[in-house]
């Protein structure tokens, strides 16, 4: 991607449009810190696309002066391929919720992430549906009473981060809404990354799910619960760093930081080719109740869709010379008559 | 004529058809037959035919498939009524066609596959060879599999392999009877198995098995020829609808100076488009074959936003999924050409088998007041030009356009007089990279005489703006609810497509224009309907066709046409989508003649339905 040293301010990143989210909801703060990223991405706005599906995270691009497609339910990751994939000069993010990425939009995230296109996918998870005004999602946790389920949700949630990993995905993170530097250094990671990158970030719903990331956001939870990964250093977490992360036999469990032995508490490292670790990872919780990863889960190199198809569109130039219509229409065969 | 051991009839035209099971290998048979005929000269149409199932049982009538080839030394529009020639495979074969082979016809048979298990597995109670059945046909044996096994002995093959060539013995003895060269597929059998010299021996010897068995069998020595057909003076090559249709796309990318982007997810009878398309990567084409029709369509609207020529192309049922993207492009005023090849519906319906029953979903198959442009592939030589109007259309009105092409139209194949590229128009667009009023740009600010919207793409410094599928309000494309500017911009998106009408060829008169009746039809009826009225015509009957390529909006000259004849017959593959529309449109007392068996129309159908109609 070229780069173009330009200046930013985040003004230049606020569109005309007035933002219609409902006061205290956590998007403002997403909408901000993204805002506040766009200015060190060194790219020019121009060359920055938002694409959104349905719902109330999919209101984004509006807010966002740049180039902005807000599509149909659950398409975005589809049509975001469509415009990366058609200049790979482009900058090319999506903006999803649990619900249109996860659920109308499940095959789509899956496809894009396998395929390793060159988007950028924040999917703002609030465990519920916000824009139609309070049903369960597939994040939604079990007996969850809304008004689509008044004796309480029967349904299993997905895990997004194992989603995610099983699907291949090349980059896989988590952030919260309110914790705008983790916010900021979760999506430097992400912009740098060659290929689809997922970014789960937790957002507060005070209208229909209020307090649902209570457990990371609280004074005492977000010290107690919350497990930084950052890449190189050992995963200890509590105010002490009393509780650590050992991986036993391929299973990372927590434990009581004295009772193991130093050099087996888990070292993280987001470049490990083989996704297992990272998975047991994501299973350390299901939701965000009790001790729970945040930042980068996942980094590994591999080719982008969008290098590849390129790749074999100059290759074929390279070796039959730049098309020509008068010999494809006469490519199999002609006659003549007279 | 008589040479050393034959005589030559020569005959204006002859349709054979080809039968056997899916693995026989009939369809290779019949292409080979007719680009042997192609290059010979003549004119030629084409009726694949064959079952949904890649291999279903053998020797059962689900199992058989068949190839259809007219060639003629006149200019013919169709692939031929009843076959004159039937070379049947096995019994399924005989038993799932015989009705069709015209009387006196040349019946061939394979009569290795004529045993007990295959007779009775084709449902025959007796020996149809023996029953009494075959009466009124001149009947041909031939051991094939004998001949096959004997030719190919001194091959190093395993048995089964060496029945596989079968098809050529067969191949080799049609070539004989009908005078044609084995020269071509020769060369054709070299190349196609250049990695295994082996193969490539033991087909040609098959074919030539099969040459010298009429040469040396006294029954054969009766033969045909057609003569070359006295086609416009020209530069011609033989072309089925689906590459007709591709490469109409890339034509038209070429024309406006775009690259192509085709979004697709595999459905019959629709694929080939994308084998076609992704071979053609140095045409800066970017293939994507998408998780689901959805995100084929999906990709397509990002692609078009981007600034490419995007096609999305399916079938039947995948149109029905595509369905709200359309919308989103329509709503969206964006570029977008969806190719629907239909087949027979409801539901997976008759995956291989033509039918026009997407007409009416193609008109309003969306959510909303949502109306777009319909353009109809009439043969598989026009399917260039369609895709050609299809894309001209997008791009200088910024809206999806359906392409409506069928099963017939897309295997089937013709003599296509190449065109001058020159001659052709050069595509304009709607791209720009300035600001449309002094304050700066306005995305939904309209050009005064298309109505359409600019077409700025990323990567244009200064133009960045927002579009979406929520109502935007006319000029600032701006999220509106305003009920006013929603009136206005549905008004808009209407008129914009109905305008269109006067930018779009008229509709011209064919046959006796001072008939009574009118014979309306549209997409792949075009041969039979033709082909109708021209027989009618040599006969004295006083009748006129003409033929809609433009379904949304009609041509501007429709009214005057249709209001100015008596009578008006509309044949059509479904049960009446163009009829209501006429009707409907222009207050005309239509009448139909319809058809949904999975068959298209055959010219003798037609004049007898239209003289019953007339004289009615």
């Amino acid at each position: 991607m070229s780069k173009i040293p330009v200046t930013y301010k985040r003004t230049d990143f606020q569109s005309d449009q007035e933002v219609k989210w409902c006061p205290g909801c956590g998007d403002y703060t997403i909408l901000a810190s993204v805002q506040n990223f766009m200015t060190e991405l060194g790219i020019s706005k121009e060359k920055i696309v938002f694409v959104s599906g349905i719902g109330c995270a999919a209101r984004f691009p509006y807010y966002m002066n740049t180039y902005g497609l807000h599509s149909i339910h659950g398409r975005a990751p589809a049509v975001a391929t469509g415009v990366s994939v058609s200049n790979p000069d482009l900058s090319v993010w999506v903006v999803s919720g649990d619900g249109d990425a996860l659920s109308i939009g499940g095959n789509h995230l899956v496809h894009a992430l396998r395929k390793n296109i060159n988007v950028k996918i924040l999917m703002f998870n609030n465990q519920i549906y916000g824009l139609t005004k309070g049903q369960y999602s597939p994040t939604s946790e079990e007996g969850k009473k809304t008004k689509s389920s008044p004796f309480g949700s029967v349904e299993m949630p997905l895990n997004p981060m194992s989603i995610a990993l099983g699907s291949e995905a090349s980059f896989v993170a988590r952030s919260i809404d309110m914790d705008r530097d983790l916010t900021a250094s979760v999506l430097r990671e992400a912009a740098t990354h060659k290929g689809s990158a997922f970014i789960e970030i937790y957002q507060n719903c005070n209208v229909f799910n209020d307090k649902a990331f209570e457990q990371l956001t609280s004074k005492e939870g977000k010290i107690a619960n919350r497990i930084n990964l950052v890449h190189g250093q050992k995963t200890v977490f509590g105010a002490n760093d009393e509780k650590a992360v050992v991986i036993r036999n391929g299973e990372a469990i927590i434990v009581d930081t004295k009772d193991v032995d130093a050099s087996e508490i888990y070292v993280h490292d987001i470049y490990k080719q083989n996704p297992s670790v990272a998975f047991s990872l994501s299973r350390l919780s299901h939701g965000p109740y009790g001790p729970t990863p945040v930042g980068v889960f996942r980094k590994v190199q591999r080719d982008s869709f969008n290098e590849d198809v390129h790749q074999q569109i100059a290759a074929a130039k390279e070796q039959k010379g730049n098309g020509s219509v008068e010999q494809l229409i006469r490519s199999l065969g002609t006659w003549n008559v007279s | 004529m008589t040479t050393e051991n034959k005589t030559i009839e020569a005959l204006p035209a002859i349709t054979i058809r080809f039968a056997g099971d899916s693995g026989d290998g009939m369809q290779l048979v019949g292409s080979r037959f007719t680009d042997t005929s192609a290059l010979f000269g003549n004119d030629l149409a084409t009726l694949p035919a064959f079952p949904a199932e890649i291999r279903a049982p053998q020797g059962t009538i689900a199992g058989v498939s068949s190839f259809q080839v007219q060639i003629a030394d006149f200019d013919i529009l169709t692939p031929g009524d009843n076959p004159d020639v039937l070379v049947a495979m096995n019994p399924a074969a005989l038993k799932a066609h015989l009705s069709d082979l015209s009387p006196n016809g040349m019946l061939i048979l394979n009569e290795d596959a004529f045993d007990e298990k295959n007779i009775e597995k084709a449902g025959y109670k007796l020996d149809p060879r023996n029953s009494g059945e075959l009466d009124g046909y001149r009947v041909f044996q031939v051991p094939m599999e004998k001949l096959t096994k004997e030719a190919l002995a001194e091959f190093d093959l395993p048995g089964r392999a060496v029945l596989r060539s079968k098809n050529m013995v067969a191949l080799g003895l049609i070539s004989w009877t009908f005078n044609r060269p084995l020269e071509d597929t020769e060369n054709w059998i070299n190349a196609k198995f250049k990695k295994t010299p082996e193969i490539a021996n033991a087909n040609i010897k098959a074919l030539k098995t099969g040459y010298n068995f009429g040469i040396t069998t006294e029954a054969f020595h009766h033969t045909y020829t057609v003569e070359k057909a006295t086609l416009p003076p020209g530069e011609y090559t033989n072309i089925n609808g689906n590459i007709g249709l591709s490469w109409g796309l890339i034509a038209a990318a070429s024309k406006a100076n775009l690259d192509l982007f085709y979004g697709s997810y595999p459905i019959t009878p629709a694929s080939d488009i994308l084998h076609e398309l992704s071979k053609h990567k140095n045409f800066n084409v970017i293939t994507f074959q998408a998780e689901d029709e959805i995100a084929a369509a999906a990709a397509s609207v990002g692609a078009s936003f981007a600034g490419k020529l995007a096609v999305t192309g399916t079938s039947g049922p995948g149109l029905a999924l595509k369905s709200e993207t359309i919308s989103l492009a329509l709503s969206a005023e964006l570029p977008l050409v969806v190719v629907n090849v239909q087949r027979g519906g409801p539901s997976t319906g008759l995956p291989t088998k033509p039918e026009q029953s997407d007409l009416l979903f193609a008109l309003y198959g969306r959510h909303g007041e949502s109306p777009l442009p319909v353009v109809a592939a009439k043969s598989p030589s026009h399917a260039f030009y369609a895709a050609y109007e299809a894309a001209r259309i997008a791009l200088k009105y910024m809206t999806p356009v359906i392409i409506l092409s069928d099963n017939y139209v897309a295997t089937g194949s013709e003599p296509w007089k190449l065109p001058n590229l020159d001659d052709i128009e050069k595509l304009g667009n709607n791209l720009t990279t300035t600001f449309n009023t002094e304050e700066g740009f306005m995305p939904f600010l309209r050009d005064i005489q298309t109505f359409a919207r600019p077409w700025a793409i990323p990567g244009t410094p200064g133009l960045e703006h927002r579009v979406g599928g929520l109502e935007k309000e006319e000029g600032t494309g701006n999220v509106s609810y305003d009920s006013a500017n929603h009136q206005y911009m549905t008004d808009m998106r209407a008129w914009k497509v109905a305008n269109i009408a006067n930018d779009i060829d008229k509709l011209e008169i064919h046959g006796d224009e001072s008939a009574d009746t009118l014979v309306l039809g549209w997409g792949s009826t075009y041969g039979a309907i033709t082909q109708a009225v021209n027989r009618l015509n040599a006969k004295g009957v006083k009748v006129a066709s003409t033929h809609f390529v433009h379904l949304n909006p009609f041509p501007d000259n429709t009214q005057q046409i249709v209001s100015k004849f008596k009578k008006v017959i509309i044949p059509e593959l479904n049960t009446g989508q163009l009829l209501k529309l006429i009707r409907e449109n222009f207050l005309v007392d239509a009448r139909g003649i319809n058809k949904v068996a999975g068959v298209p129309f055959t010219a003798q159908e037609l004049v007898d339905k239209i003289e019953g109609l007339i004289n009615e």
